[in-house]
């Protein structure tokens, strides 16, 4: 089949294509040089923006965590519902939608590609059976690997290529895209009852530092050519004074970065951008933060914005959501994944009137305006831990206009709103810009060479949307461009369209890309693994791993690892 | 004035929510009838199911009134978010009445189902028969109770009456179930006669008045003191003796639970810890 959209004002950062008026051309799912013009399916797209699929780097939208949140919040779903429509499905859920509706309402907003980060290993199969359940995306998931038991004892050993083998085999078991390091040490400490408070910090029984683990894991990443960089949720996560835990996790792998490639990327970083020493002294540490960012090029961010509305925080972090819980008193989910991990789910209402929420808000947007290098930092709610991922058009329109963050800045806590650093920050951002956070960029960071861009070869992933950048102002009419970008004219996944002005056209599937790393000394499953799966894991190791049929559109990355 | 007459005996939950005196305002009786209506699933207009009458009385006034005149216990969600009017329901009728009702009175000569008067913000709601579970309650999982306005059952209530309230006034002439003013934050509940037990299980704040009987008391609430009268609200104090618990202390809290001291001589081991 082939495509042909004419005339929009085309935003391809990696191609650096600034708003020219060009055509595109599409043929089988591939964007090529031109196609039959009397032949093509032709796409009007005069006077409007023309970017490539949205990709979101990090949202929580599949596996047992996010299904344990939907199980915790009926009263998320009875107001949020979708119908059913002969094409699409029913679905219902406001912070935490069903499957069917996540890949709708992504799809509506122009987004085509999505990575699910901090799968438990052990809890691998459910995350893949929900990914397969989430139509109209491209996606991928990070398993959690930063309190893996046999992380923890070959880096105590200092066997770093030993390690290596181990993520290798993992990531090809789990169907796994990058590796995910969720408070590093803290999670087994928090088996006891603990949690580590600093980088140096000791994790009982095995004896390592969380600068030892992620230094380890980020030699190992770079052992094997993984495309991702690793993907660090840092300790002392959204504790008042943790900016400076931030700045250390970003020193400690300084050394390690070779040549253009970032060695770590810092996710939700608003969440770890506090500073002061208490609750009632908390401000904005964005400003040190990317002081930093702006004289490394090692580090790459994402926001973490906050929304004031209510939602359903889910990590990975069990003592941070323990915490949470006894600062807000509301209900929770908090749960020890054996060997690997744990996680945690807490209700949230993030209010304006409340200091330290609006702080937060604050910060989230300081973050993204105050970091110079739009390549650096991503646009993400951490959805749904900052808010529900439909708001990214808000978010864009905070970016885009002055005026529009002065109107939110108005209605905030009057104390944050003073220590707030948005009003002397005039910076607004062009659509290149804002494709380069929301696409480009996430594309370039994850290593995914046929995303996030239009050039020829890439898949045709394109979002339209209504505007015309010749004749608006997107720092006045700053609720036309989140209007445009809420429902995009069209969004294109794999040179069909499947949804036009905000209705979902057709439903298709969307692969699920993983890793095949291909190690030159694969790990042998000797008797000895297969013994410590029955005294450690509560299943057997035969099934454990995730097969390559259990992938409804399975998409296999191969990677040859120095190892 | 607008008459509702059901045609026929719902066999399926219908999802009332257009009945409302907001949307009916301003509207033509042919504009009433042809409001949309789910019946299952099944999209309906208002006139298939409801004989639609509208009787003039004459009175230019802004309020709407609407009555419903038969059996709509299948019906739910009627006068949701409603803001003035008043919608007079002569027969039983179904859950979710007056769900986050803002204001105007709804009044039902008939018994109501479950979640009635759930989650609302102002306005009136008088019961002449008996109440469902969950009245005021807000729905499950949720922690949004009750923030304003006041709800009369002249019946009998069942378990859960108020949990989550934080404003407003729920009086209940006849006996409740079980976990009055479960997690209550604020806001009185009055219950003349008995209740089943765990009355005020988790409250923080707040206040239940008992003039029944409860057969015991929580053992995370302490007496406080024996009072001569309590008032539940504006002109309505009542009179006799009550203990004072407080609690629940397992929430670090003292709201208020009364009990009369008549009903419950059992309570009076109590007495010596004064």
């Amino acid at each position: 089949m082939e495509l042909l959209i004419k005339n929009g004002f085309i935003y391809d950062p990696i191609n650096g294509v600034d708003g020219e008026k060009m055509d595109i051309a599409i043929r089988d799912g591939k964007i090529v040089e031109k196609v039959n013009e009397s032949k093509a399916l032709k796409i009007d797209a005069s006077g409007m923006i023309v970017m490539p699929g949205g990709v979101d780097i990090h949202c929580h939208i599949a596996g047992s965590e996010v299904n344990t949140g939907r199980l915790l919040r009926p009263e998320d779903h009875f107001k949020d519902f979708e119908r059913k429509t002969p094409k699409t499905r029913s679905g219902v859920g406001y912070s935490v939608p069903s499957t069917f509706t996540t890949g709708y309402r992504y799809a509506k907003m122009g987004y085509t590609t999505i990575m699910n980060p901090s799968m438990p290993p052990l809890e691998a199969k459910h995350t893949h059976e929900e990914l397969n359940d989430t139509p109209m995306l491209d996606k991928a998931t990070y398993p959690l690997l930063g309190d893996w038991w046999f992380v923890l004892e070959y880096l105590k050993d200092g066997k770093i290529e030993e390690c290596a083998r181990y993520v290798a085999w993992m990531m090809t078991t789990t169907k796994g895209y990058a590796i995910k390091i969720v408070n590093p040490g803290g999670l087994e400490a928090w088996g006891s009852g603990r949690n580590v408070s600093n980088i140096d910090d000791q994790v009982p029984y095995f004896g390592i530092t969380p600068r030892e683990i992620l230094r380890g894991l980020c030699k190992v990443n770079k052992l094997l050519n993984l495309p991702h960089t690793i993907h660090v949720h840092t300790n002392n996560l959204g504790k008042p004074g943790n900016y400076l835990t931030a700045l250390d996790t970003m020193r400690c792998v300084e050394d390690l970065a070779s040549g253009e490639k970032p060695a770590i990327h810092i996710t939700h970083c608003q969440f770890c951008a506090f500073k002061g020493s208490d609750w009632r002294t908390v401000k904005s540490g964005a400003e040190e933060i990317a002081k930093y960012v702006n004289n490394h090029s090692h580090v790459t961010l994402d926001m973490g914005q906050v929304i004031f509305t209510d939602t359903t925080t889910m990590t990975a972090d069990g003592p941070f959501q323990y915490g949470l819980h006894e600062l807000s008193g509301n209900k929770w989910v908090n749960h020890d994944v054996e060997t690997e991990t744990s996680s945690g789910i807490v209700p949230f209402r993030y209010r304006r009137k409340s200091y330290v929420h609006a702080i937060q808000w604050s910060t989230g947007l300081e973050l993204a305006l105050l970091v110079k290098d739009p390549w650096r930092i991503f646009m993400t709610t951490d959805h749904p831990n900052g808010g529900p991922f439909i708001y990214y058009p808000r978010i864009i329109a905070w970016f885009m206009s002055r005026k529009a963050r002065q109107a939110v800045l108005k209605k905030i806590n009057p104390r944050a709103e003073s220590r707030s650093l948005l009003p002397s920050t005039d910076r607004e951002l062009s659509f290149y810009e804002i494709a380069i956070m929301t696409r480009a960029g996430q594309a370039k960071a994850l290593g995914l060479k046929d995303k996030g861009h239009l050039g020829v070869g890439a898949d045709a992933d394109v979002a339209i949307y209504g505007i015309n950048p010749e004749n608006i102002d997107p720092s006045k009419k700053h609720k036309t461009v989140r209007r445009a970008f809420e429902n995009a004219a069209y969004t294109i996944k794999g040179g069909k369209v499947v949804a036009k002005n905000g209705e979902i056209l057709r439903h298709v599937e969307g692969a699920t890309m993983w890793l095949d790393v291909q190690v030159s000394e694969p790990i042998k499953i000797t008797e000895k693994m297969r013994r410590r799966f029955r005294e450690y894991w509560t299943v057997e190791y035969d099934n454990y791993p995730v097969t390559e049929n259990y992938l409804e559109v399975s998409h296999p990355i191969t990677i040859k690892a120095d190892v | 004035m607008i008459n509702l007459h059901p045609l026929k005996e719902f066999r399926v939950p219908v999802i009332g929510e257009c009945i409302n005196p907001d949307i009916f305002q301003g509207k033509t009786r042919e504009g009433i009838a042809g409001l949309t209506i789910w019946e299952g699933n099944k999209q309906k207009k208002l006139g298939e199911l409801f004989k639609v009458e509208e009787i003039s009385t004459g009175q230019q006034t802004e309020r709407t009134t609407v009555a419903i005149h038969g059996d709509v216990s299948k019906v739910r969600r009627i006068g949701l978010c409603m803001t003035n009017g008043e919608i007079a329901i002569h027969g039983d009728v179904g859950m979710h009445l007056g769900e986050e009702m803002e204001g105007g009175k709804i009044s039902v000569h008939g018994n109501v189902g479950r979640w009635a008067g759930s989650m609302m913000n102002g306005g009136t709601i008088e019961i002449h028969g008996n109440a469902g579970d969950y009245l005021g309650a807000p729905y499950r999982g949720s922690s949004k109770g009750m923030r304003g306005g006041k709800i009369i059952v002249h019946g009998n209530a069942g378990n859960e009456a108020g949990a989550y309230m934080r404003r407003g006034v729920i009086k209940i002439y006849g006996t409740a179930g079980q976990f009055v003013g479960l997690r209550m934050h604020n806001g009185t509940i009055y219950v003349q006669k008995g209740c089943e037990g765990r009355a005020g299980a988790c409250m923080t704040g707040g206040k239940i008045v008992v003039g029944g009987f409860l057969e015991s008391v929580l053992p995370t609430f302490t007496i406080e003191s024996v009072k001569k009268k309590v008032k539940i609200e504006e002109d309505d104090t009542v009179e006799g003796a009550f203990y004072l618990f407080l609690g629940d202390l397992a929430e670090n809290s003292k709201g208020k639970l009364y009990v009369l001291k008549e009903k419950n001589p059992h309570l009076s081991c109590y007495e010596r810890l004064l």
